[in-house]
């Protein structure tokens, strides 16, 4: 497909549905999820073999959203996919609801993992990557991670394992948009060089611009031309991207918009979106 | 008598599982020789995968295996498996109900020379803690066997607790382990013994000192510690009057808080705990630990006939 135009209109709608859902949740994590619209609307509108009318099907290719507090952009772009109604959004984080606070695999159609715990994701996926490995079976992973997830050590446990296997059918991204909770990565605990650290560790660097989907789908391609090794694609992105007081703010990390913030958030988003 | 360690049975277990069950997958890490996945590695090593001294990462791709349709047996020693990889097990293992098969050898004091670092005696009580884990512990290499084919069967997390040093052969072939249930294995109507791991035997020699003094000790082995055998501790309440548990484990958290769990609520009869006594081990002989630390038939039948003054 690679039509950027139907791309860019599905992400601008996920975005407003992460604004709606948290807004009515009244907690979650905005500014890591709207980082991240591009790379996981990339990957469910047309880099991945999966089929929302039947989530387990053989040989689809696997998500895992490893910084799993990211989970409203994957609730919002599988409801946009077809994994379930959009009703079920405005439930996030209410008792019943089928999307909980961090992804679970039990519970909600088109999540492969359960995650929230960082690095755990990562070193899941790259044991899904094993399997797929050992059975010569088409199947891919991708997985996505944040840029203060790397400053935990089983993230580089799980690095190392993927270059020693070489895991050439697993594709990471990193969201690195540069803040964690507590501020600047570079200032609670600096995480850079990325590109080099991944590079030494036997991976396949790609730096690219998150939000771009020329990009995105160049790395891609360039992922599945690499025998031997894993890739992982740098990605440099905006938190809160898209909202203008969310903006590169750490503040809007985990917090969610009043009625008003709300308001303001839609429009800047092109006006409310629940069709 | 003949010995043999229970992680022996698991090493030569998994061969054969790994025959007849091809979603069989091994993982260990930087101890197969130790823990004996080293068999497997030999016979299948396109199914064997040596994680290195990253045992948080091994638990992960067992997760993203079991979840890929495998069979995981992720082995190292008890101390790091159920305590430095503890988390990745509760979020990436438990919480999604996968299938992976946590074995789990050097439990216990009797890992020896190696001493306190090296001597996991809190696993049971960390492991049984959590939901959807089953926790079991074979008392000998027959049980170890049973049990691995046993678990192979069931979709679920299992937490197997191994010992590194040999144990009485107590049981034959047609030994039958079921999970959920434990087995009598000596009748008696003054106190009951309910045992796990090594101290079965010790319990068992417990029982026959005993007799020579006219007390009738019966003994179970409780090798399924969760789910635990209700009916047969409520029983052995209801029959003897009195119970004394008895593991190679800290008496908080291990088999006898899991017994005391079931009588306290349903049958209350007095209680006491044979094991270690909240504290570390340290170097040595496992013999000498185990006489040491108190975990021998001597102290079952001390603590049995205290248990019977309180009757």
């Amino acid at each position: 497909m690679r039509n950027h135009k139907e791309l860019r209109s599905v992400a601008a709608k996920v975005r407003k549905n992460i604004i709606s859902m948290l807004h009515q949740s009244g907690s979650g994590h905005p500014g890591g999820s709207l980082s991240a619209v591009e790379i996981v609307t990339a990957l469910y509108f047309d880099e991945m073999n999966v089929d929302p009318a039947d989530p387990k099907k053989e040989n689809r290719d696997r998500f895992v959203l490893s910084k799993g507090h990211a989970a409203p952009v994957v609730y919002s772009v599988l409801a946009e996919k077809g994994f379930f109604d959009k009703c079920e959004l405005l439930k996030l984080r209410q008792v019943d609801s089928m999307l909980q606070g961090h992804p679970d695999m039990k519970g909600t159609p088109g999540i492969e993992m359960s995650t929230g715990s960082l690095g755990q994701g990562f070193s899941a996926a790259c044991g899904m990557a094993m399997a797929s490995k050992m059975e010569g079976s088409p199947w891919r992973v991708y997985a996505l991670l944040g840029d203060g997830e790397v400053q935990e050590g089983l993230v580089w446990e799980a690095a190392m394992s993927a270059a020693h296997y070489k895991l050439d059918n697993i594709v990471a991204f990193l969201d690195n948009n540069g803040l964690q909770i507590d501020g600047k990565n570079e200032e609670v605990l600096g995480v850079d060089p990325l590109g080099e650290k991944f590079t030494a560790f036997g991976w396949n660097v790609i730096e690219i611009d998150g939000h771009d989907f020329d990009q995105i789908f160049t790395a891609l391609d360039t992922a599945k031309a690499t025998a031997g090794k894993p890739t992982m694609i740098l990605s440099k992105t905006i938190k809160g991207k898209g909202v203008s007081f969310m903006e590169n703010q750490a503040g809007w990390h985990g917090q969610a918009p009043n009625d008003e913030q709300k308001e303001i958030a839609l429009r800047d988003l092109g006006g409310e979106c629940n069709e | 008598m003949s010995k043999i360690a229970t992680r022996e049975a698991y090493g030569k277990a998994l061969v054969e599982l790994g025959k007849s069950n091809p979603k069989v997958v091994v993982l260990d890490a930087d101890l197969s020789k130790s823990t004996k996945t080293a068999d497997f590695k030999s016979e299948f090593p396109s199914r064997f995968f040596n994680m290195g001294i990253a045992e948080a990462n091994l638990m992960g791709a067992s997760a993203g295996l079991a979840a890929s349709g495998k069979i995981p047996f992720a082995s190292t020693f008890a101390v790091f498996a159920a305590g430095r990889a503890f988390e990745i097990i509760r979020n990436s293992i438990c919480y999604p109900k996968l299938n992976v098969k946590i074995c789990a050898t050097h439990a216990g004091i009797t890992v020896g020379e190696d001493g306190a670092s090296h001597q996991a005696l809190e696993d049971i009580a960390i492991m049984r803690s959590l939901p959807n884990m089953s926790v079991i512990v074979p008392a000998d290499a027959e049980e170890t066997k049973k049990a691995i084919f046993s678990i192979a069967e069931y979709n679920g997390p299992v937490y197997t607790r191994l010992g590194r040093s040999g144990v009485p052969v107590l049981f034959d072939e047609d030994y039958e382990f079921v999970l959920g249930k434990g087995v009598q294995l000596a009748g008696g109507s003054d106190v009951s013994i309910i045992a796990c791991g090594i101290m079965v035997a010790e319990s068992l020699k417990a029982s026959e000192m005993l007799a020579q003094e006219g007390i009738s000790a019966r003994v179970i082995n409780m090798s399924s510690i969760k789910p635990i055998d209700k009916d047969l501790i409520v029983k052995a309440a209801a029959e003897t009057g009195a119970i004394v548990t008895a593991e190679e484990h800290n008496v908080i958290g291990g088999l006898g808080s899991a017994v005391a769990e079931v009588v306290s609520q349903e049958k209350p009869v007095p209680m006491k705990m044979v094991g270690v006594n909240d504290t570390f081990g340290e170097s040595g002989k496992p013999a000498h630990l185990l006489e040491k630390y108190g975990l021998t038939a001597q102290e079952i039948v001390k603590a049995a006939k205290d248990v019977l003054k309180k009757k």
